[in-house]
């Protein structure tokens, strides 16, 4: 997965972004492209942003009203992060910001600058699935998949957070996460045995 | 989305001098409400001013009990062991409301001044008082299954009062600092914050063009020590409430001493009811009473044609809400 991303990648899915355009899309080292607080400067119309994705700083050129999850999507074709109601209410574009989850249709990329940003992409160790990816295989946690990779990030956040000791507060703390398919219970086998491996 | 413009404020002072600069404008802390309604077309302000970075911060104890700064998430004032402890209705009233994800972004400033959700008012092809001063209220002739009421008028009836954060504030006597774009701070009591709709649906509360709510103080009491908040829905969890209740009981020898209720998801607002707190306080502690205090909570209540079933639910809720605390 890590080597969708990676400069020098010729798999299949960079191919497909070279050919489709990379126009906006730059990727620099961690050590450059300092975010910056420019104090209260307007921001007015497209502008550059620079946002540090698993453990990446990307540069884009984008609107204030740009939210996050379009510039993952649109902007850095990093299409892993859903696009389900684009209204908070499924999930599905669930990413972590410093750490926490929160739902990346309802903040604007631009807020988003100096912060870590870690998506579904940036779970696996390069070959290796990170255990919620094996557990959501190894149970089946998923039919359609559209919500999977919200789903995991979610879970991931949920086990971290201390709140997937019982199988009712997991449904609980998971509660944002809507499963069109239904998998429920799958998934919900999944973030526990994850929970208590740990 | 609307094409508008972006400022990060360091100061308050910058803020409000943004403020001043533009009409229109208005303050992002969390997004989470801001940008659903600005999606919706139901908001296009001309710039959004970051305010994320201002320092109304921090849960501290003072002399008589908790000040919470307003820029503080949901999530970290819920669980914060403080408030946990002298607050249980106030940590669970943030608990069981949104996702985990929402939690985690929105401000409690935010939080309580989140809009209805009354389906007209969220729906820009429908006239709605509260958007459009005079364009009339469908929900008036229209569904109404869980519209408010208790303090409803006939300009607006409005789905009951969404969030659950205001309602436990509300029954432990909070009090919100604001200040104006001068820098100026006042106090206002959290019931005197929220204005029922009367003939001017569209104001909400007493907040003045760009005054921030920048701190919530909260009296530490025994009733407060003693709460809960009990929350009922369509589903078990992540909606809003079909009826709620933030109660809070000072119980010696079986008598109660003092009593604070309040109540979601039936009120235009979030809705106090000293008229419950009356029969209850002195009072023995047991379901004969809490029955009483819940038919006097609701004895002014308005249904229409398809919420009649908020007041049995609102008093059951209310019941049960007094039982686990008489209880604990």
């Amino acid at each position: 997965m890590a080597s969708e991303w990676s400069p020098g990648s010729s798999s299949r899915r960079t191919f497909i972004k070279q050919t489709t355009g990379l126009a906006g899309l730059t990727l620099a080292p961690m050590n450059q492209a300092e975010p910056s607080a420019p104090g209260p400067t307007l921001v007015q119309g497209a502008t550059e942003l620079s946002l540090r994705i698993n453990g990446r700083v990307y540069s884009l050129r984008a609107e204030p009203r740009t939210t996050l999850l379009d510039a993952l999507r649109e902007y850095l074709h990093l299409t892993g992060t859903k696009k389900g109601c684009d209204h908070g209410q499924c999930g599905a574009c669930t990413v972590h910001v410093d750490g926490e989850r929160i739902t990346s249709c309802l903040t604007l990329a631009i807020m988003q600058q100096g912060k870590q940003i870690t998506t579904i992409e940036g779970l696996a160790k390069g070959d290796q699935l990170h255990p919620m990816q094996e557990a959501f295989l190894k149970h089946d946690g998923f039919q359609c998949g559209y919500c999977t990779p919200g789903q995991i990030m979610s879970a991931v956040a949920c086990i971290r957070e201390g709140h997937a000791t019982s199988d009712d507060q997991c449904r609980e703390w998971m509660s944002g996460n809507i499963c069109r398919c239904g998998a429920y219970p799958n998934i919900l086998a999944a973030i526990r045995e994850v929970a208590s491996s740990q | 989305m609307n094409d508008f413009h972006y400022a990060k404020a360091s100061t308050a002072k910058e803020a409000a001098d943004l403020m001043n600069d533009q009409p229109g404008a208005v303050y992002l802390a969390g997004a989470t409400t801001l940008l659903d309604l600005m999606k919706a077309n139901l908001a296009a302000p001309p710039l959004l001013i970051d305010i994320n970075t201002l320092p109304f911060k921090g849960i501290e104890q003072t002399k008589d009990g908790l000040r919470i700064g307003t820029m503080e998430r949901m999530s970290t004032v819920g669980e914060n062991p403080l408030v946990v402890q002298e607050f249980p209705a106030v940590s669970q009233s943030l608990l069981l409301a949104a996702s985990a994800q929402l939690r985690n972004m929105a401000s409690i400033g935010g939080n309580l001044l989140q809009r209805t959700r009354c389906g007209y008012f969220r729906d820009a092809a429908f006239p709605c008082n509260k958007r459009q001063p005079g364009s009339g209220c469908p929900a008036l002739t229209g569904d109404n299954h869980n519209m408010a009421i208790l303090g409803t008028s006939e300009r607006c009836i409005t789905t009951s009062y969404p969030g659950d954060l205001a309602v436990a504030l509300l029954a432990f006597d909070a009090v919100l600092i604001l200040q104006n774009q001068k820098g100026k701070q006042r106090q206002v009591p959290i019931n005197e914050f929220y204005l029922l709709p009367g003939d001017t649906p569209h104001r909400e509360n007493v907040l003045e063009a760009g005054e921030l709510i920048v701190a919530v103080l909260i009296p530490t009491a025994t009733h407060a020590q003693h709460s809960t908040y009990l929350k009922v829905r369509e589903r078990t969890s992540y909606a809003y409430a079909l009826a709620s209740a933030a109660v809070g009981l000072d119980v010696q020898n079986g008598i109660i001493r003092s009593a604070r209720v309040a109540l979601g998801g039936v009120g235009a607002q979030p809705w106090r009811s000293p008229a419950a707190e009356k029969v209850l306080t002195g009072a023995p502690a047991n379901r004969a009473t809490f029955q009483d205090a819940a038919s006097a909570a609701l004895q002014n209540a308005k249904p229409r044609s398809e919420n009649a079933f908020k007041i049995e639910l609102a008093q059951n809720t209310l019941v049960r809400a007094l039982e686990t605390v008489a209880n604990a």
